[in-house]
């Protein structure tokens, strides 16, 4: 027992090898379809083809050692710097707007004598179970001008400064039911007795929302920040939807457009593995840091 | 009596004055209710126009004209009633991989939690790490390393990338650490079990809820996922709803002549799939989820 206790964890008996047999086929798999598929894309982008003329006249293109030429031609392409751009301000008015509404919603729940707090839970939730791609397509309907029932025949969704907010809102509504959940569920986790005693100190349900509960689940508000970051960086299905009605959507508005359009459009696989693989550095590197950032804030409020 | 008013969740409310009602946050939550099922609520009633009655009637009432029929008949009839192959995809997607992903992902996670073996640190930091990656970002270099052995265009070759979800085995990892006691697992070995009678009949049992939520994620990862259908897939008979509502759009591009037929092939991909997890809802354990990510 006491042993048990200790050790928490424990090695294996009789050198049985279940635990093996149950961990490879998720190894295997994660290195067949994660691993190697970027180690394959790394490698592509350090290629490209060239076409060898040889005294037989045309011969079969051939893969040769390209260096950074194509890093070097997408970190010069304008319109790389502009998708980033165009996904940036997405990100910075969407993130915001969801941690926002998320943190009201949570907290309005969870006040006392709210009404329809069940119905309203589920109705802001129900987006979550509709695909990025389903989502796009009912908003377009809303905003093109022949059958908008929101005013899309007077504004214009899709105009200069229109089309980021037409797009922001989009993945704001398909998953700000998702991150109110997640805070609702950590205001639910607070020990009650600290709300009683403000309250019996008077404090008002405002008050404590603000200076008691709002504090306290700063941690899940970290965390449902960097999945918003991550998310936004991820923003594809959208953009690629509205395209169809629009032209103010172009077939790289967003950095992953620009891969897809690279790779699939116009063939160019080494191009499109060299940005394929900036976006993941440059993901990865925003997680990395964003996890920091909410680790300080987290650390301080605790102490 | 105001210490009774005050606990009072419910029936008294109604007698106490309505004061007590907070309608402040009672408005909020209406509001943002209201901004998240009305856009549906307005493609149900869109459904039930005809293409003319789209662009002429008032937005907000629905037409009883049998509208709504025509357009399930033009939807499930279309190119041979293609629609319904995408149903059944969408379906075979969803469930096929949900299912095997989960069982992956608890197989994995209780070996990990549970069992120190020979690189067992490493596979975890390894799985750590992927947890960082973007799956979806790695659509393109999947479809490019399975173009490479002609692997694509397949039933295949959209599930298997979605089989290993390192979150999903993060999570089970957690829990399997948390829940499932090994002084339970030393009584079962006493007792003579196997070590895979007591991962089948102990350890599998206590990791249910998990494995549930598990299943619930990947479900809608897969049923929601487009990148990669729309990398891998060239024929259309494999198409997912996602991809195929969206090529559905794509011919019907900037003409308005088939708006009715995606409109209702919207409705069709919302209600059923809204209907599941509204009813499942209570046997998600997000809390589980921001438990497994705070670390």
């Amino acid at each position: 027992m006491a042993i048990a206790v200790q050790s928490g964890r424990r090695r294996t008996k009789r050198g049985s090898s279940l635990p093996i047999f149950l961990v490879a086929p998720a190894v295997i798999l994660l290195l067949l379809f994660t691993i190697a598929p970027a180690i394959y894309a790394i490698d592509l982008s350090f290629l490209h083809l060239k076409i060898s003329g040889g005294l037989l006249g045309i011969g079969a293109p051939k893969e040769v050692w390209a260096g950074f030429a194509n890093y070097i031609a997408t970190l010069t392409d304008p319109e790389f710097w502009s998708s980033l751009g165009r996904m940036l301000i997405v990100a910075v008015i969407g993130v915001p707007a969801t941690i926002f509404f998320a943190t009201l919603f949570a907290l309005c729940l969870d006040v006392k004598r709210a009404r329809l707090v069940g119905f309203t839970r589920l109705a802001i939730f129900l987006p979550y179970a509709v695909p990025g791609v389903v989502a796009s397509l009912l908003w377009g309907f809303m905003y093109l001008p022949a059958t908008s029932p929101i005013g899309g025949q007077i504004i214009n969704y899709f105009g200069t400064t229109g089309v980021f907010f037409s797009v922001t809102n989009v993945a704001v509504w398909g998953v700000v039911g998702f991150n109110m959940v997640i805070l609702y569920t950590a205001v639910r986790s607070l020990p009650p007795d600290l709300f009683e005693a403000a309250e019996l100190d008077g404090a008002s349900e405002l008050q404590i929302a603000l200076r008691i509960k709002l504090p306290l689940i700063a941690p899940a508000i970290t965390m449902v920040a960097l999945f918003s970051v991550i998310g936004a960086l991820q923003l594809f299905n959208e953009p690629t939807t509205l395209k169809p009605l629009t032209n103010a959507i172009t077939s790289t508005w967003v950095p992953l457009m620009r891969v897809y359009a690279q790779a699939n459009v116009n063939n160019d696989i080494y191009g499109g593995a060299a940005t394929s693989f900036i976006l993941i550095i440059m993901t990865v590197g925003l997680a990395v840091i964003v996890n920091l950032i909410g680790r300080r804030i987290v650390g301080r409020e605790s102490k | 009596m105001t210490a009774i008013q005050l606990r009072g969740r419910g029936r008294e409310r109604k007698l106490g004055s309505t004061r007590r009602v907070n309608l402040v946050p009672t408005i909020i939550l209406i509001i943002g209710a209201l901004y998240c099922v009305l856009p549906v609520l307005w493609i149900l009633i869109a459904s039930t126009k005809t293409n003319d009655e789209l662009f002429s009637t008032a937005p907000f009432l629905p037409r009883f004209d049998g509208g709504f029929i025509a357009n399930m008949q033009a939807l499930f009839a279309d190119q041979n009633g293609i629609f319904g192959q995408w149903v059944l995809n969408s379906v075979i997607y969803a469930i096929g991989g949900g299912v095997l992903s989960t069982i992956i992902a608890g197989a994995a996670g209780y070996a990990l939690g549970k069992y120190t073996f020979r690189g067992s640190k490493w596979i975890f930091r390894l799985i750590v790490a992927a947890v960082l990656l973007p799956q979806i970002m790695l659509a393109i270099p999947q479809f490019l390393l399975l173009a490479k052995f002609g692997m694509t265009n397949n039933y295949a070759s959209v599930i298997l990338p979605q089989l290993v979800s390192p979150f999903a085995i993060y999570l089970c990892k957690i829990y399997a650490e948390a829940s499932v006691p090994d002084e339970i697992m030393e009584a079962a070995r006493i007792d003579g079990g196997s070590e895979w009678r007591i991962f089948w009949s102990v350890g599998s049992r206590l990791m249910m809820p998990a494995l549930v939520t598990v299943f619930l994620l990947q479900f809608i990862g897969i049923w929601n996922n487009f990148l990669l259908p729309f990398v891998m897939l060239n024929d259309n008979r494999l198409y997912p709803l996602t991809l195929g509502l969206f090529s559905l759009m794509i011919v019907t591009g900037g003409t308005a002549a088939q708006y009715s037929i995606v409109i209702a092939g919207v409705l069709v991909s919302i209600v059923p799939l809204a209907i599941l997890f509204l009813s499942l809802q209570r046997y998600w354990k997000i809390d589980l989820i921001s438990g497994g990510v705070k670390i």
